[in-house]
């Protein structure tokens, strides 16, 4: 039963974060490869408050807090890391997001007071599964209403063409630093919920490659698809387990079989599975 | 009828490392003026139109719209004081509905913050329902309405051109760049679009500038002339003016026999 319930509290927090990473590579159109860093920085932070300094007041009420301490350092990474990165277009960014990326995981490892490389331990278990379903169900509130407003269009305005953009009143600059800092928010969200379900942290939980797995989820799915992330989280943390479970061969190159499942999507779907549409929307049709 | 001067341009030379893509440029723009930017290719005609709404600053010299030194402002900022563009190679927002292309444009025309957007409250929805009945009253005008859920991409040319003209004009301008607004238009279409750039200077009251290399088109439209050969305006005038003049010939036609 344990195992299940892991995997189904993987699949929410996996949603919240492919959510947060659309809204900076999918709505925004930039491409940023340090997100598992925000997601770090946002676990290990609120883990800090809930074993250091919690309030004394009731679990829930220090979740909160917990959850808010995690947006709020993230979103700040993002803007001190959004500033100076924002200027680079395209492959540059993804390089310079990164290498911020890296460099947040190793300051993390470094740090003595958070376990260092042994590891953060002792987390009080305050979120579960509905913590991490009601946050995860609020973000995609929050995206589906960001898409339907100026700022959305504004932020999508971007990805589709910045000169045009620009030339129609949008401050670049302003919103792609918006989409950044918001993005990263959100995942230190994930993050926090990430520490207080799993109780404990380890800097190898933030690497790079992690990083690349939200941005498939997100690609599976859709660039600037809310649907698509939702749907992308959900089908790669489960069919790995899934394979995990067909036994015999099938078990046993379920990581070889995996990344060609991949292959095959985006051979016949560059797009990913919803392109920039949402579930039972055609064609850009409003819902 | 010379009305309020709108843009003026004093002295505008732009350059890129060596080259002088625009030298020492002077000209003025007054309200409802229809007037034409052409010359042979690279002669800085879109360069100078990236000067003035802010992508290209000036090297030297001063632009001034409505009275503001538009100096180390943003392009964003520049589409807010009200100057409009279209562009020579499209760029619509391909993967956005016609609708949402004219929404985008009326961005600095909004009023309701973040938190409004994101709770939905009574001014969001207010505002957003007016921005909506503006957009689709806005492709009425140009004979859209019917197209305002289609992907802008899945337009014809022709119409993805009118949704350039019509986004721009929803950002409620004063002066209006067009730069070859016929370029890949047939004769029929051409002739659609005169009429369509006539009716926009009456209907909206705005000043329209552009650039175009179909000479029927500006001959027949432009109020004012002005002519750019190496970055360097060689001549002003009314159509007849331009027709006559030698220096225009030679850059188009190349100077009379020189002593063969």
């Amino acid at each position: 039963m344990d195992y299940y319930l892991q995997i189904l509290l993987l699949v929410g927090i996996f949603i919240t974060l492919s959510l947060s990473l659309n809204l900076i590579n999918g709505f925004c159109g930039q491409f940023s490869l340090g997100h598992a860093g925000f997601w770090g920085v946002g676990a290990y932070s609120s883990a800090i408050f809930t074993v250091f300094h919690p309030l004394g007041l009731p679990a829930p009420i220090n979740m909160l807090v917990a959850l808010v301490i995690g947006f709020l350092s993230s979103a700040m990474c993002g803007i001190v890391i959004g500033v100076p990165c924002l200027r680079l277009r395209g492959d540059y960014l993804a390089i310079a997001t990164l290498g911020f990326g890296e460099i947040l995981r190793i300051i993390i490892m470094n740090t003595e007071l958070v376990g260092g490389p042994r590891g953060f331990i002792n987390i009080p278990h305050w979120a579960n599964i509905f913590w991490v379903y009601a946050i995860a169900t609020l973000v995609v509130l929050f995206m589906l209403r960001l898409k339907k407003s100026a700022y959305g269009r504004a932020i999508i305005a971007i990805r589709e063409d910045e000169i045009a953009a620009e030339n129609m009143g949008v401050n670049l600059f302003y919103y792609k630093l918006f989409s950044f800092t918001v993005g990263a928010g959100l995942a230190g969200i994930a993050g926090a919920l990430f520490a207080h379900t799993q109780q404990f942290l380890h800097p190898s939980n933030f690497t790079f490659t992690w990083s690349v797995v939200i941005l498939v989820m997100v690609i599976f799915g859709g660039m600037g698809s809310i649907s698509g992330s939702i749907i992308g989280a959900i089908f790669l943390t489960i069919i790995p387990e899934v394979l995990r479970f067909a036994g015999g061969t099938i078990a046993e190159w379920r990581m070889t079989i995996f990344p060609i499942l991949l292959i095959v999507l985006m051979l016949a779907r560059p797009e990913g599975v919803f392109g920039t549409r949402e579930f039972l929307e055609k064609n850009g049709k409003q819902i | 009828m010379s009305g309020k001067t709108l843009l003026k341009l004093d002295n505008v030379t732009v350059k890129f490392g060596g080259l002088t893509a625009v030298s020492d440029v002077c000209l003025e723009i007054q309200e409802r003026d229809l007037a034409a930017i052409i010359g042979p290719n690279g002669a800085g005609k879109t360069t100078l139109f990236n000067t003035i709404t802010g992508i290209y600053p000036p090297t030297l010299g001063k632009v001034t719209f409505n009275g503001f030194d538009l100096k180390n402002i943003k392009s964003s900022d520049i589409a807010e004081l009200g100057i409009a563009r279209t562009f020579q190679n499209i760029r619509l927002f391909k993967n956005s509905t016609v609708l949402d292309n004219i929404r985008l444009a009326k961005h600095t025309r909004i009023r309701y913050g973040f938190l409004s957007s994101i709770l939905r409250d009574k001014e969001f929805l207010e505002e957003e329902k007016r921005i909506k009945e503006d957009s689709l009253k806005l492709l009425k005008l140009f004979n859209m309405e019917d197209k305002s859920e289609m992907l802008a991409k899945n337009l014809p040319y022709g119409e993805q051109r009118k949704l350039e003209m019509a986004r721009a004009l929803a950002t409620e301008p004063k002066l209006l760049l067009l730069d070859e607004p016929a370029a890949g238009m047939n004769p029929t279409e051409t002739k659609e679009l005169t009429e369509l750039i006539h009716f926009i200077r009456d209907h909206f009251n705005i000043a329209i500038v552009l650039i175009e290399h179909d000479m029927r088109l500006v001959m027949e439209i432009a109020e004012k002339i002005f002519v750019l050969d190496y970055g360097n305006l060689i001549a002003k005038g009314s159509a007849k003016e331009i027709q006559n003049d030698k220096r225009v010939i030679e850059a188009y036609l190349g100077s009379e026999i020189e002593g063969i």
